[in-house]
């Protein structure tokens, strides 16, 4: 049986496997779609909203829809490319995010994206949210300054036997992703990096070693988020 | 074709926006040649003494003197431009934002661990200090801004490749290298 499909983004022909989504289809056929709380090898939960495309006419999130044969699907147009720079400017002003304050600076996911989509300054009033800093772990801080809330951390960083170390905790206006206070004791180094890797923005930082790397170094201090993938 | 008038402020800022303006090297040879400078800090002119065609505030609003100067600007110049974080979303003075104002007060005068010397306790109440506001406000919510130019500091050739556009009404080309947050 045939497994492979084919469908167009913006008019280029795309090839992928059956039960691809269209984020992962697009990634194998050198087309980026800006994505955020997205993870590989975790199942997408569409949150935030970055992935949006239009299929046939109709507004989707293309992490969490699958591709199918005959999709006509627009992704970079001026109108899907000035929603996906609003949503990234709702999260800068929901949040606190001081750039020129922060270790993740150059290496955030967030920041990489508002460069890609040139926003000088958000239309949005800031809101300035009162936020705690958790610095009880030996190993990392947990900033809620920073939180986008995208659930990375607590769907990939987990303890041998499946606990994890990061959860919601309120929900509303108050919902925050914390550490588990028991489990931040006993996190290693290696668990520490990982949740500052996986952490898009700067709300998971490893201590003891910020700002090692120098200005113009820095994942996105020269390209663009999803230049390793765009052809 | 008659010089361009330019004016400059900081207001609750460093000062690293203007050092990068001085970061465009030779050019500034070419920009003696384009503009003139009114009131600002470069100068020492504390007043306006013309029509400003650019104003270029670094800083956002952290007191009563800040929110008077930019609005002096404002009336005074045709075109406002936010340079750096600061000005754009307060920057570092906003990191107090979230605290109240009493709070913030007490701790830097009173409980504070560098506060030896003040044995009496009092926080600064002179009628000749600028109130403090309840927190820093960017300046595009204090007043009408026209452009922005983000970055802490803004890159010299950001700050020069909009200079040279606006005041020549040429287009500007924004390389992915110029815009920078931090």
């Amino acid at each position: 049986m045939n497994n492979t499909i084919k469908f167009k983004i913006d008019g280029k022909e795309i090839v992928a496997e059956m039960g691809k989504t269209i984020v992962e289809a697009a990634k194998e056929n050198g087309v980026y779609i800006p994505t955020l709380c997205n993870f590989p090898g975790v199942p997408p939960k569409g949150g935030c909203r970055m992935c949006t495309i239009k299929i046939n006419g109709r507004f989707m999130t293309s992490c969490t829809t699958p591709a199918a044969a005959g999709m006509e699907i627009e992704s970079d147009t001026a109108e899907i490319n000035d929603l996906r720079k609003s949503i990234i400017e709702l999260l800068f002003v929901s949040g606190n995010h001081f750039c020129p304050a922060c270790e993740k600076s150059g290496n955030c996911e967030l920041q990489a994206l508002a460069y890609k989509y040139q926003m000088m300054v958000p239309k949005f009033p800031y809101s300035f949210p009162l936020k705690e800093v958790d610095a009880s772990s030996p190993k990392i801080i947990k900033d809620q300054n920073r939180c986008v809330l995208c659930q990375r951390c607590m769907k990939t960083i987990k303890t041998e036997d499946g606990e994890r170390y990061f959860a919601f905790e309120n929900r509303g206006d108050k919902l925050e992703v914390i550490l588990d206070p028991e489990l931040g004791q006993k996190m290693t180094d290696e668990i520490a990096k990982l949740a500052m890797d996986n952490c898009p923005v700067g709300s998971i930082i490893q201590k003891e070693v910020g700002f090692v790397e120098p200005i113009g170094t820095r994942k996105y201090d020269k390209e663009p988020i999803g230049t390793d993938i765009d052809v | 074709m008659s010089k361009k008038i330019i004016a400059t402020a900081s207001l609750a800022g460093c000062f690293g926006c203007h050092m990068s303006i001085l970061d465009i090297d030779e050019r500034i040879l070419d920009l003696v040649e384009l503009v003139e400078f009114n009131k600002s800090p470069v100068d020492d002119i504390k007043k306006f003494t013309k029509r400003v065609d650019v104003g270029i505030i670094e800083g956002g609003c952290c007191n009563s003197e800040n929110v008077e100067n930019l609005k002096y600007f404002r009336e005074n110049c045709d075109v406002l431009i936010s340079l750096g974080e600061c000005a754009i979303m307060g920057g570092l003075p906003a990191l107090r934002n979230g605290i109240p104002i009493k709070e913030c007060l007490e701790e830097a005068y009173c409980d504070g661990p560098t506060v030896g010397l003040n044995t009496e306790k009092i926080i600064p109440n002179d009628p000749e200090l600028p109130m403090i506001l309840d927190k820093v406000y960017p300046c595009h919510e204090v007043v009408k801004v026209d452009y922005y130019l983000p970055g802490c500091p803004p890159r010299a050739d950001l700050i020069w490749d909009a200079l040279v556009a606006l005041l020549t009404g040429s287009e500007m080309d924004l390389p992915y290298e110029v815009i920078k947050f931090d």
